[in-house]
């Protein structure tokens, strides 16, 4: 089959590579019909997070039919099912997952000898992604193996087109999942930065869960202009101060609520000198992250407010303001 | 066909068969080559510079030699970063750097003339090079006042926004009710 392959530091390559076997019972074979690339692709692509390694198939938003089940799927997969795939593995069985914590399933990182030296605790298998993560194919590809397949699934009818479900696979419950985790309330404000795809459905989960206020920060005109027709208030910050806009949307009080869509490779801008900085020590490997929106968010969110924090990071980061983030009740 | 990042494969994992086209252009690769390049030029000038300026008969330049190293290096990690860009366009403004410093040493005097010389026309290939890679490998970013197709219509609630939020709310107020009681 056909696959997109990581080579390297911004060597992606579609290469020819043998088709995917069931290996397990619980696995489950799907012809892929959408994938999409995520923007945590591209810190893959620029070789930010580690354990990436050459051969390693790319994709985790990924959607198709079932074209082959092992024997313990136990009847809820059957061939010509058409699922969309969630980009973490579960079991379904383990004590993270009976809580709601899939993306922390104790059972589906199959490296996690890894994982448990470099996170101190393993995290759930993902799909396409580091080795970190198990190290699993990913669905940029025309098959894909999906392991636990009888919990890894969401079944779709047909009859609705693959653009208006393959964001079930990630954007849509990451951005979901950062804004229920800020408890929001009918009287909160609250601030997203970056309206890349998981910032735009955090602004809509947050608009849902009841927000009073939805504010969104980015630069560029064509995202801000799709958060603010999902009812967000916008601030472009190339040309006004997030720090003032946001104060005055508050009352000078800050925001209760604040989610970090962006993460490790913020925009860097010479007005706001510690994007400058980070960018040269993320250039000569002194800092894995770029986390000017963090130290923002701490910086602005108002005392006793609640950060969240769904963009990725992969390492180390510096210079964030840990003492307004303690006496504000962090 | 042997492919080595098969040899790591968890077993039943795809392993490639063949290598298709990769989305590295030319011009990246030859950001990388002139990346390791000043990244050993830079190593020997830091670690031996008392070789090369006997070489170029410009003894006493060791220190000028050494920054030259440094210099190097930083502008060697920064081709071979993400931000390969601005690590060519210093390799540029060291190439600058570096024709100043050898023209300083063509003096009559100088019996190693020659090889300064040769230095300067290595040094004018370079830089033709280094000056090639940097245009080639330019931020394909449009520019400020680029007309921008923008999305006011589109909300992803297809009966509004407070449509939405209204069913959202009775819906939240249904299964908190289910819970309570």
């Amino acid at each position: 089959m056909k696959a997109l392959v990581w080579h390297g530091k911004e060597d992606i390559r579609c290469d020819t590579v043998t088709d995917p076997e069931i290996q397990d019972p619980r696995d489950a074979i799907i012809k892929v019909t959408s994938c999409a690339i995520c923007g945590s692709d591209l810190h893959l692509f620029h070789n930010y997070i580690p354990g990436m390694m050459p051969g390693d198939i790319m994709g985790h938003e990924t959607m198709g039919e079932v074209v082959e089940v092992g024997a313990g799927v136990d009847g809820k997969l059957k061939k010509g099912d058409r699922i969309v795939v969630p980009f973490t593995i579960i079991c379904g069985e383990c004590e993270q997952c009976k809580r709601g914590n899939f993306s922390v399933c104790e059972t589906t990182n199959r490296k996690r000898h890894l994982a448990d030296k470099v996170f101190g605790h393993a995290t759930a298998g993902l799909f396409g992604y580091t080795h970190l993560t198990g190290g699993y194919p990913g669905g940029q590809a025309e098959y894909l193996r999906v392991p636990f397949a009888d919990a890894t699934h969401i079944k779709v009818p047909a009859g609705i087109p693959d653009e208006q479900l393959l964001f079930l696979s990630d954007i849509f419950p990451t951005g979901w999942q950062a804004a229920v985790q800020c408890d929001i309330v009918p009287t909160d404000t609250v601030a997203i930065w970056g309206c890349g795809p998981v910032g735009q459905m955090a602004i809509r989960s947050a608009m849902l869960l009841g927000a009073n206020q939805v504010v969104a920060i980015d630069c560029l005109p064509e995202r801000l202009s799709m958060a603010e027709a999902a009812g967000a208030t916008t601030i472009n910050f190339e040309t006004e101060s997030v720090l003032e806009r946001l104060k005055e949307l508050t009352d000078g009080k800050g925001p209760e609520k604040c989610i970090d869509c962006v993460g490790m490779e913020a925009h860097v801008m010479a007005s706001l000198p510690d994007t400058v900085l980070d960018r040269a020590k993320q250039m000569v490997m002194l800092e894995s992250d770029r986390p000017h929106v963090l130290r923002e968010m701490i910086y602005v969110c108002r005392p006793g407010g609640i950060i969240s924090v769904p963009g990725v990071y992969s390492g180390f980061s510096d210079m964030l303001p840990m003492g307004a983030f303690m006496n504000k009740g962090g | 066909m042997f492919h080595f990042s098969n040899i790591v494969r968890s077993k039943g994992d795809p392993t490639i068969v063949e290598s298709g086209p990769s989305l590295k252009r030319p011009q990246d690769q030859l950001a990388r080559a002139l990346g390791w390049f000043s990244l050993g030029l830079g190593v020997v000038e830091l670690l031996a510079p008392r070789r090369v300026t006997e070489t170029l008969g410009m003894e006493g330049s060791e220190t000028l030699v050494r920054a030259f190293g440094v210099r190097e290096i930083v502008a060697g990690i920064m081709s071979l970063s993400v931000e390969k860009n601005a690590g060519l366009w210093a390799r540029v403004g060291g190439d600058g750097l570096d024709a100043a410093a050898l023209l300083s040493g063509l003096t009559s005097d100088n019996p190693k003339k020659g090889n300064i010389a040769l230095a300067l026309l290595m040094v004018g290939g370079i830089a033709m090079l280094d000056y090639r890679a940097a245009q080639d490998t330019k931020p394909r970013r449009p520019p400020r006042d680029a007309k921008r197709k923008l999305y006011p219509g589109r909300s992803g609630f297809p009966k509004g926004v407070k449509a939405a939020k209204d069913r959202a709310k009775d819906m939240i107020q249904h299964a908190t009710a289910g819970v309570t009681s």
